[in-house]
C-alpha cells in the first residue's frame, strides 16, 4: 500500500466571486503517474496551482507527506514544475537553465556538474549544454523544461499540459519519453491535459474535471470502460449517450426496445443515461434488429470508419472497419456489457 | 527599389545630421579656413567643468534608476487598467513646459521658498538649498525620471510572469528572483533608460543655470556662452562640443561592454 504524497481535502477557490474549485477532495499516492484531466476552465490547472504553491486556496488543506503546506511559497515546498509554455530563462543556456535550481541551493560546482549532465543524458540533450535557449526546437525546449525540474530531485514533479505547443508525432514521442523518465525515476508526476488520449495513454490514475468538481477518479480502463456519467462518458472518448429508462435491474429501455444489461442497483421505472460506444455498436441486418435506422454520412478515419446512422430520432455515432452505404437501413446491435448505465446528471448550472 | 524608398531619409540624414557634424568638427579645427589646434587643446583648461558635468549626470543618473527601477517593476505587476492610468501619471509632468517646471523649483527651493517658509514654523531654517549642486541634481532627477521609467517598464513589462514562477519554483525567494531572473532580464532596458538620462543631463544648461546659481556651471552653461553669451567664441564651442561628444560615445562603448546579451542600447 502506497502513502498518499499530496492530499487535497475540500480544497475551493473563487476568483472575483466566480467558483473556480468546488470543495476538492484528492488523494495522490507517492510514485504514481496521476492526470487532471478536463476541458479548459474547468479548473485543473488552478488545482496543479495550489500544489505547487503559487496559489493559495479561499478554503480547505493542502498537505504534503501528511503536512499542511497551505501556506508554504512555491520554493519551500519539495515540488517542481514543468510550465505550460516552459518558462525557461531566456537570458541562460541550456546548461545555465537546467542548473539553476541548483546554483540557487548553492551547491558545489562539482556536484551541479555531474547532476545536470545526468539530466542531460536523461532528456537526449547530450552537447546542447552551450546551446542558447531561442535556437531549440519546441520539443526541445521542452526536454530542458522537464530536466530543469528534474534536476531538483523533486518528490512531485507537475506537468501543465507540457506537450500542448507540439505537433502530433513529437506529442506521442514524448508522452512515451515522460511515461519511461517517470517509472525510471520513481517520482509522482502530476499531468495537467485536455488531451483525453494522452491521459489514458501514460496515466495511473486519471482523475476527471469539470466545472470545478471532480467528476471520477479512476485508472484508464475503469474510466473509459466504467465512466461514471454522460460527462465523463463523452469527454473520454466518443459516445452515443441516450435517454433512457431502467424498467429493473439487468433490463433497460433504449428508444422504445428492451435491452438486457449487466447493470443494477438503479431501482425500477427509473430515467439513466445509457452510454454506448461508437466501437462497440455491430452493424447488422435489418431484418433481425431491434434498432433499425438509415446511414447518414461515412468518413474514413484511417483505421475505422466513421457513420453516423439516424435511427428514432437519434444519431448514432459508429465506427466501424466496413463501411455501409449511405442512405441504405441497417441494423444496429450492442452486447449487454457493451451498454453502460449511468445515474441522470444533475442539471448543470 | 529599396534604395529608392530610403532616399529620403538618407537624405535627411546627410543634410540634418552628417552636414552639422561636419561644421561642428570644421569649427573646432579650422579657424577662419586655417588648420588650428588652440581650441581644442584650451578644452583642457575647462576640465573641472566636465569633471563636474559628467559627476552630477552620473549622481543623477543613479539616483533616477534607484528610484525608477522598483517602480518599473512595480507597474508591471499592476493590474492592466491602473497601468495605463500610472504611465499616464509618469508622462503627465513631461508634457508641462520644461522651463516653467524648473522655475517651479526654484520658488519651492529659495531661501524664501516654500520649503524654507514651512520649515520657518518649526523654527529651522532656512537652509541653502537653490544654487547647490543638489539643487542641479535635484533637478535632472525630476526631469529625466520619465526617461528611466519607461524603457524599464517596457523590457520588464515583456517578463513572462511564468518566468518568474518557475524561479520560485527553483528555489528563489523574492530577492533571489530579482538577482537571478529579473535584473538580468531588464538590463537591456536599464542600459537605455541611463543612456536616455545620462546624455541628456550631461549637456543641460537650463536646470544648472537656475538651480545650480553661478557655482555650478556645467558643460553645457559653458558651450551656450560661447555663442549667445558675452564671451563669443563659435570656434571654442565647437571644440567643447565635439570633446563632450566623445566622452559621451566613451562612456557609452564602456557601458555597452556590460550589456553582454548583443542587443545594442539607444544610442
Amino acid at each position: 500500500m502506497k502513502n498518499n504524497i499530496i492530499s487535497l481535502q475540500n480544497i475551493s477557490v473563487a476568483f472575483d466571486g466566480e467558483r473556480i474549485l468546488n470543495d476538492i477532495n484528492l488523494d495522490i499516492k507517492d510514485k504514481e503517474f496521476v492526470t487532471l484531466l478536463g476541458p479548459s476552465g474547468c479548473g485543473k490547472t488552478t488545482t496543479l496551482r495550489i500544489i505547487g504553491g503559487f496559489l493559495t486556496p479561499d478554503g480547505g488543506t493542502v498537505k504534503f507527506e501528511g503536512k499542511e503546506i497551505n501556506n508554504a511559497p512555491p520554493h519551500k515546498r519539495n515540488i517542481n514544475t514543468v510550465f505550460q509554455r516552459y518558462a525557461l530563462f531566456p537570458h541562460l543556456n541550456v546548461y545555465e537553465n537546467i542548473a539553476f535550481g541548483l546554483k540557487v541551493k548553492k551547491l558545489p560546482d562539482k556536484e551541479i556538474n555531474e547532476r545536470v549532465g545526468k539530466m542531460l543524458e536523461l532528456v537526449n540533450l547530450k552537447g546542447f549544454e552551450k546551446r542558447s535557449i531561442n535556437r531549440l526546437s519546441g520539443g526541445q525546449q521542452q526536454r530542458v523544461a522537464i530536466a530543469r525540474a528534474l534536476v531538483n530531485e523533486p518528490k512531485v514533479l507537475l506537468l501543465d499540459e507540457p506537450l500542448g505547443a507540439l505537433d502530433l508525432k513529437l506529442r506521442k514521442e514524448m508522452q512515451t519519453e515522460l511515461k519511461r523518465i517517470q517509472q525510471r525515476l520513481e517520482i509522482t508526476f502530476i499531468y495537467v491535459t485536455h488531451d483525453q488520449e494522452e491521459a489514458l495513454t501514460m496515466s495511473d490514475t486519471v482523475v476527471v474535471m469539470n466545472n470545478g468538481n471532480i467528476q471520477q477518479i479512476g485508472s484508464p480502463v475503469d474510466i473509459y470502460n466504467e465512466p461514471i456519467n454522460a460527462f465523463v462518458a463523452d469527454f473520454i472518448g466518443e459516445s452515443n449517450i441516450l435517454n433512457g429508462r431502467m424498467i429493473k435491474d439487468l433490463l433497460v429501455e433504449i428508444s422504445g426496445r428492451e435491452f438486457e444489461c449487466v447493470d443494477k442497483g438503479f431501482g425500477e421505472d427509473v430515467p439513466v443515461d445509457v452510454v454506448i460506444r461508437p466501437e462497440d455498436i455491430k452493424i447488422i441486418s435489418p431484418d433481425n434488429a431491434k434498432i433499425n435506422g438509415v446511414v447518414q454520412s461515412v468518413t474514413f478515419k484511417g483505421v475505422h470508419y466513421e457513420m453516423v446512422i439516424e435511427a428514432y430520432d437519434f444519431k448514432w455515432l459508429v465506427h466501424s472497419t466496413k463501411a455501409a452505404e449511405v442512405g441504405s437501413n441497417v441494423g444496429l446491435d450492442f452486447d449487454p456489457y457493451d451498454i453502460h448505465i449511468m445515474k441522470k446528471m444533475e442539471v448543470e448550472a | 527599389m529599396k534604395k529608392l524608398i530610403s532616399a529620403p531619409y538618407l537624405l535627411w540624414a546627410a543634410v540634418f545630421i552628417v552636414v552639422p557634424l561636419i561644421m561642428v568638427a570644421y569649427f573646432a579645427f579650422f579657424d577662419n579656413g586655417k588648420f588650428t589646434l588652440e581650441y581644442v587643446s584650451s578644452v583642457a583648461q575647462y576640465s573641472n567643468i566636465f569633471v563636474r558635468s559628467i559627476w552630477l549626470a552620473a549622481v543623477a543618473t543613479v539616483i533616477c534608476l534607484i528610484i525608477a527601477y522598483p517602480i518599473a517593476f512595480i507597474l508591471t505587476r499592476m493590474e492592466r487598467s491602473y497601468q495605463s492610468t500610472m504611465l499616464m501619471l509618469v508622462m503627465l509632468p513631461m508634457w508641462m513646459n520644461f522651463l516653467l517646471r524648473t522655475y517651479a523649483w526654484m520658488t519651492l527651493l529659495g531661501n524664501n521658498g516654500v520649503i524654507n517658509n514651512f520649515l520657518g514654523f518649526f523654527g529651522l531654517g532656512p537652509f541653502k538649498m537653490l544654487n547647490t549642486s543638489g539643487a542641479v541634481v535635484l533637478g535632472m532627477v525630476y526631469n529625466y525620471l520619465p526617461f528611466m521609467i519607461l524603457p524599464l517598464y517596457t523590457v520588464m513589462e515583456k517578463i513572462d510572469v511564468s518566468v518568474l514562477e518557475a524561479a520560485q519554483d527553483l528555489g528563489c525567494n523574492s530577492a533571489n528572483t530579482l538577482m537571478r531572473v529579473v535584473l538580468p532580464l531588464s538590463l537591456p532596458g536599464v542600459m537605455s533608460g541611463i543612456t536616455m538620462v545620462f546624455v541628456p543631463a550631461i549637456s543641460t544648461f537650463i536646470i544648472s543655470r537656475m538651480l545650480g546659481g553661478g557655482g555650478n556651471l556645467l558643460i553645457g552653461d559653458l558651450i551656450e556662452m560661447q555663442f549667445l553669451g558675452n564671451s563669443y567664441n563659435p570656434n571654442l564651442g565647437a571644440s567643447i562640443a565635439l570633446v563632450l561628444m566623445v566622452i559621451i560615445l566613451l562612456i557609452m562603448t564602456i557601458m555597452n561592454q556590460f550589456d553582454d546579451d548583443g542587443d545594442r542600447v539607444l544610442m
